[in-house]
């Protein structure tokens, strides 16, 4: 039985004999396993990315959206169309009428132009409540939150994004400025921090007004959305529940509004990304496919070249499975230093975008490191397989004689 | 201790079938020394290599050290060439990309030896063949007959029974060709069983036995000591 460290060096010496059909073996290998570990871990930013982006809501926070799901068919409604609307009346009844309710924040949203002095910009408008920041996790940089009353109706005071106030008020003071929204005055009374995008929306670039203002303005009765934030110690499915049937019995016994749990909204969109980091996973797997068809190539070539090399080995004693295991062994080396220079090379590249896109968090998942090394070792065990048993096949005599 | 009973071996030409062996019996006692002699296509090679365990006849016995080899599966006849058996081939067959002495270890390697004893078994035929100086050459930086003590080395340093030699001088000049089979004859003399495949006629002669192969049969054989059998 020829000793393993012998194996390795005799394959080492066959390869190093033909340093570039090695070398381009080695190579598919790395392009199939970096390709792998770059599109999982672009797939896999992706995903962390959208995420992050529904991160802003707590576990304990339900989003109410016009429209039921089920009789429009398809995604929930996205436009706050429906054949009722959800108005703040419902709203004040529902807060009224449960007691899992905590914290009810409206939501509507419109586009207007906002200006101050002589300078305007057309910019998201949003109508709410006090409760919107902190449903929101959104902060303050400067002044303090809008008041609203219970029935939602506010003053006029609106809170203002970062950019709003670098492009209108430049360097001057900007609390307690009075602002213009389309008709409306308000007087800012806060400056939001940060850039505060989510879900494609630019916080920063915004206005916020009480709700009852922002319905004026827009002429809409209805909420393009609701968060309601359910009381620590009550059950969410069953406040659901509580929710629906009460919304059902304010609109005539008609179920059409859509309550989302953001536990149950991550969940789909995970399901959905992660289905996605696979996808781009197994085009990554198609490479590592083609890399283990040339090495089955380059083994085979290697075979008929070296066919008096096996007649000899056979001659001086090798049983067959000697001679396959140093074909096999040759191949393996080819695809485990092919992985690693394609883990190296993947990883490199990761951290040259992430530094270029700081913003962007690219790390393969760990399942993708893992399964690359092993499908790259598989295919580079499969493919060679045929090849070498070929060469152990081979009768001495007939090797011995073949140029 | 090598005994061929009724040994045929056919190949077959598209339709044509050539009897490479045709019922061939040949006894050879330990220590013995053979020349096989025949024009191209007697059948002198194909009976070398049915000798090394390297073909199969098509029927017939062919029984070493009591064994009969050729109800044995490949395994068995692998480790009967590691043990009993060494070549010596007329185109050397050395491996391009390995030393001389690596060359020489290849069969200790395949064995499963040890690198040190590796080592100390190469020094010693390295030092018999005289090429002690060549050791870390490879085979291109050798020159014919060179190459052709480094098959030998090769062929021996796993101390077999048998040596078999295929035109062993046939791609050497003259001197070298003659070093080549004094070092076989001094091998066969420490009691090597010799068998010297070789169209030269005067290498033949100098052979105890000499057989002469025609169409596949052992037309004759001439016994150094006895006469024509």
């Amino acid at each position: 039985m020829i000793r393993v460290m012998d194996i390795i060096h005799y394959s080492w010496q066959a390869l190093s004999r033909h340093r570039f059909r090695s070398s381009m073996a080695l190579l598919s290998m790395a392009l199939g396993v970096a390709s792998v570990v770059v599109l999982t871990a672009l797939g896999e930013g992706a995903r962390r990315f959208v995420l992050g982006e529904f991160a802003f809501l707590g576990k304990d926070i339900l989003v109410m959206l016009p429209g039921k799901k089920e009789t429009t068919g398809g995604m929930p409604p996205l436009t706050g169309t429906a054949s009722r609307d959800i108005t703040l009346q419902d709203l004040e009844l529902l807060v009224r009428r449960t007691a899992a309710i905590k914290d009810v924040a409206p939501l509507i949203i419109g586009s207007a132009e906002v200006s101050y002095l002589q300078r305007s910009r057309e910019i998201l408008v949003m109508g709410s409540n006090s409760a919107f920041l902190e449903l929101r996790q959104l902060r303050l940089a400067q002044g303090r939150n809008i008041e609203t009353v219970e029935t939602f109706s506010g003053s006029d005071e609106c809170i203002i994004g970062q950019k709003v106030r670098t492009e209108l008020f430049g360097g001057k003071a900007a609390i307690g400025s009075w602002l213009r929204v389309a008709s409306y005055r308000c007087r800012v009374v806060g400056i939001l921090e940060g850039r505060g995008d989510a879900m494609g929306m630019d916080l920063s670039d915004t206005v916020i007004l009480p709700v009852s203002q922002a319905q004026q303005l827009f002429n809409s009765p209805g909420m393009f959305r609701v968060l309601i934030r359910i009381r620590p110690g009550y059950d969410i499915p069953s406040a659901k529940t509580r929710i629906t049937e009460l919304m059902k019995e304010l609109h005539q016994g008609e179920e059409d509004i859509t309550l989302v749990s953001p536990d149950s909204l991550l969940a789909a969109f995970d399901e959905i990304l992660v289905a996605m980091t696979l996808g781009v996973g197994a085009i990554g797997v198609i490479s590592l496919l083609v890399a283990g068809i040339l090495i089955m190539n380059v083994t085979l070539i290697s075979v008929s070249q070296r066919n008096a090399e096996i007649g000899l080995l056979k001659a001086l004693g090798a049983r067959s499975s000697d001679v396959q295991q140093l074909f096999l062994v040759e191949a393996l080396m080819i695809t485990a230093i092919g992985t690693l220079v394609g883990l190296a090379a993947g990883l490199a590249l990761i951290l040259l975008v992430a530094t270029l896109l700081p913003g962007m968090s690219f790390s393969p998942p760990p399942w993708a490191l893992v399964s690359a090394v092993l499908v790259a070792l598989l295919f580079g065990l499969l493919f060679s397989w045929a090849p070498a048993k070929r060469a152990s096949a081979l009768l001495p005599i007939n090797a011995l004689q073949k140029k | 201790m090598i005994e061929l009973q009724d040994i045929c071996k056919t190949f077959y030409l598209g339709d044509q079938a050539v009897h490479a062996l045709d019922h061939v019996n040949l006894k050879v006692e330990p220590g013995d020394y053979l020349s096989v002699m025949g024009p191209s296509g007697s059948g002198k090679s194909t009976l070398l290599n049915m000798l090394g365990l390297l073909d199969r006849p098509d029927r017939g016995k062919y029984f070493l050290s009591g064994t009969d080899t050729v109800e044995l599966g490949e395994k068995q006849r692998a480790e009967l060439r590691s043990n009993f058996i060494g070549f010596v081939f007329q185109a050397y067959h050395l491996i391009p990309r390995l030393t001389a002495r690596e060359n020489i270890e290849l069969p200790l390697m395949l064995a499963g030896v040890a690198p040190s004893q590796r080592r100390q078994l190469s020094e010693e035929v390295l030092e018999r063949l005289a090429i002690e100086d060549r050791a870390h050459h490879l085979p291109k930086q050798l020159s014919g007959g060179q190459r052709q003590r480094v098959a030998i080395a090769r062929a021996i340093v796993r101390k077999p029974e048998i040596l078999l030699a295929d035109e062993p001088t046939g791609n050497l000049d003259s001197r070298s060709g003659k070093e080549v089979v004094d070092t076989l004859e001094q091998l066969n003399c420490e009691g090597i069983t010799l068998f010297i495949v070789t169209h030269d006629a005067d290498l033949g002669a100098r052979a105890d036995r000499q057989i002469k192969m025609m169409d596949g049969a052992i037309a004759r054989e001439l016994n150094n000591n006895q006469g024509a059998a």
